[in-house]
């Protein structure tokens, strides 16, 4: 829970992990690749204020306390949604799995939201285990990362058949959100490996799913935004972009603030920290502070204002996750309703209301 | 053993490498600050070695920078022979040795790769043409252009801006006209003019192109930054932001 000026901000985390990507987790043989990969998000965090950056030590592998004292303690969230990421050709325990996740959150009753994970290339085994985890976990989402390598294979696409016999699988479950890795990828080598189309594609074909896409497509925000005025089920996670830009580049954070306002809107976006890329806590307080500026090359942008800041940072993602929010966070009637409903043009029952 | 007829120099390596650009961020690889090292020996042996912000930077692009870094720096009169090294990459090898054998993509990344680059950089073309129709449109109707009256525009008539010479080149390299008789407002994919109707939607894509891609530039040199900590050769300071 957050409260400024006294409003009270809802706070999901929609966007974090609890990796371990330390030596003792390297796959022999990829050292390289592991060590390279933890590198690259440890520079991400560099576009962090510097009070915030870890020793490279340190973000290879964090403890449960100090994921508590992040996230929950000083970085005012009310519930984190982990996001797994398996890299397990490179990583020998995985880099950050469903398990892992599990394992450290039973501890911890009603804070953190499950997500599994599938890929494609598992074929039967992958389905059994999908059912095995949402079984398990109760997971009502999963995190796709279609450039993760598998078997000599470097990535995969959405609209693969083997990826809708998943999506079919998905819709029996109740596996509802889909988040979609849409960021810095490597695959596929020939073509352009940030390419938003088969996301297009899946979301007309499972209207019953939701697409969230993680770091809105970066650096193709524009081909995101076409695409998100167009599907009705098609989200956005800020994770990234509040992080990467609201610190090192207010300006441009502001202008893809103000694209994304303007074509994807307040209701279809959702806060992600990115943890343990970026702490919670200056997001948190930066974004609910933060204005559009005041200047002509500005003035075509739509303002967010406070209920806009509320859906963002909870309300929306709570919506998506049926995560119950006490009264005392909730809209007044006359502000309207986060989520999808009024895209979807639907009734839909808005959990613990 | 006869002394080259042209000496080339370092100064002119650097002016060739600043021919090549990022083909996404759309800038030349100088001035971002990749060009971590070039020299050229007094018998025309030129080695430039090339630094990206990350390991995983993707590897067609990176494979477009280092080939096309070898063909400017090659083509220099009085070079004799053309070494480009990617330094720090995860895919560094590959593309090094695959660009010294002048292999094309596909065959150095035997395997992984069915297509040549051609039709990934024609697609950054044109989304720098947009952008760059912002470049250009912005300026004018700050100056109180009536925006349909852009629609009527020809190049020709726009006072002339480095960014006026920056989106004639890259529609040039595109195929689509780029003289004095051409109009202003073009689709990118077709050449052809802008209606009435669509007007608004195109420059609010534009828009969004040009701030998509300038932000990407600026988490890049943010990453870069975070990775060496010495100055490029031929970097140039980022443009304010507030002059973005």
């Amino acid at each position: 829970m957050y409260e400024s000026n006294g409003e009270k901000y809802f706070v999901v985390d929609g966007h974090m992990h609890y990796w371990n990507a330390a030596p003792d987790n390297w796959v022999p043989g990829a050292e390289q690749y592991a060590e390279g990969w933890i590198n690259c998000f440890h520079a991400y965090q560099g576009l962090g204020p510097p009070d915030t950056h870890w020793s490279i030590e340190h973000f290879q592998k964090y403890s449960e306390d100090d994921l508590m004292k992040d996230v929950f303690e000083d970085g005012y969230v009310d519930v984190a949604i982990f996001q797994p990421t398996y890299l397990k050709e490179w990583y020998k325990e995985g880099f950050n799995t469903t398990e892992r996740n599990a394992l450290m959150g039973e501890k911890h009753p009603g804070k953190f939201v499950y997500n599994t994970r599938w890929d494609p290339r598992d074929g039967d085994a992958g389905i059994e285990q999908l059912k095995h985890n949402v079984d398990r976990f109760g997971s009502k989402g999963c995190k796709l990362y279609s450039a993760e390598w598998n078997a000599g294979s470097r990535g995969w696409k959405l609209t693969d058949p083997a990826a809708y016999r998943y999506l079919e699988e998905c819709q029996k479950l109740g596996v509802k959100n889909i988040h979609v890795h849409k960021g810095p990828t490597i695959w596929p080598l020939d073509k352009d490996a940030f390419d938003v189309a088969d996301v297009d594609h899946a979301a007309t074909d499972f209207t019953d799913l939701n697409f969230i896409v993680e770091h809105v497509g970066l650096p193709r925000i524009e081909d995101f935004c076409f695409m998100a005025t167009q599907e009705p089920n098609v989200y956005a996670g800020l994770a990234v972009v509040i992080g990467g830009l609201m610190h090192a580049r207010p300006q441009f954070f502001a202008k893809v603030m103000g694209e994304l306002l303007f074509w994807v809107g307040e209701d279809k976006m959702l806060f992600g920290s990115d943890y343990a890329i970026w702490e919670p806590k200056w997001q948190v307080e930066g974004f609910v502070a933060w204005e559009m500026p005041d200047r002509e090359e500005f003035s075509d942008f739509p303002r967010l204002g406070t209920t806009g800041k509320k859906k963002i940072m909870g309300l929306n993602a709570a919506r998506l996750y049926d995560i119950k929010v006490p009264d005392e966070f909730q809209l007044p009637p006359e502000a309207g309703t986060p989520g999808a409903q009024e895209v979807l043009g639907q009734e839909q029952p808005v959990a613990g209301a | 053993m006869s002394v080259p007829a042209f000496v080339a120099s370092q100064e002119r390596l650097l002016a060739a490498l600043e021919t090549v650009r990022d083909p996404e961020l759309d800038e030349p690889i100088t001035s971002l600050g990749f060009v971590a090292s070039c020299t050229v020996s007094a018998d025309g042996d030129a080695e430039v070695r090339l630094r990206l912000p990350t390991y995983f930077c993707a590897p067609n692009f990176a494979y477009l920078m280092v080939a096309d870094a070898y063909d400017a720096v090659s083509a220099l009169p009085g070079v004799r022979l053309a070494t480009v090294v990617l330094e720090d990459h995860f895919a560094s090898d590959v593309i090094n040795d695959g660009v010294a054998a002048q292999a094309g993509f596909v065959r150095s990344f035997d395997g992984e790769a069915v297509a040549e680059l051609d039709a990934l950089r024609a697609g950054f073309l044109r989304k720098a043409v947009m952008a760059g129709t912002d470049q250009v449109c912005r300026p004018l109707l700050a100056a109180g252009t009536d925006p349909a009256a852009l629609l009527a525009m020809t190049l020709g008539e726009v006072p002339p801006s480095r960014a006026l010479s920056r989106l004639r080149e890259r529609r040039a390299e595109l195929g689509l006209p780029a003289g004095n008789d051409a109009p202003l407002l073009v689709d990118p994919a077709t050449g052809a003019m802008i209606s009435a109707e669509a007007l608004p939607l195109h420059l609010r894509k534009a828009k969004v192109t040009r701030v998509s891609i300038e932000a990407n530039s600026g988490i890049c040199r943010g990453m870069l930054r975070h990775r060496y900590d010495t100055p490029g050769q031929g970097e140039a300071p980022e443009a304010s932001e507030e002059d973005q």
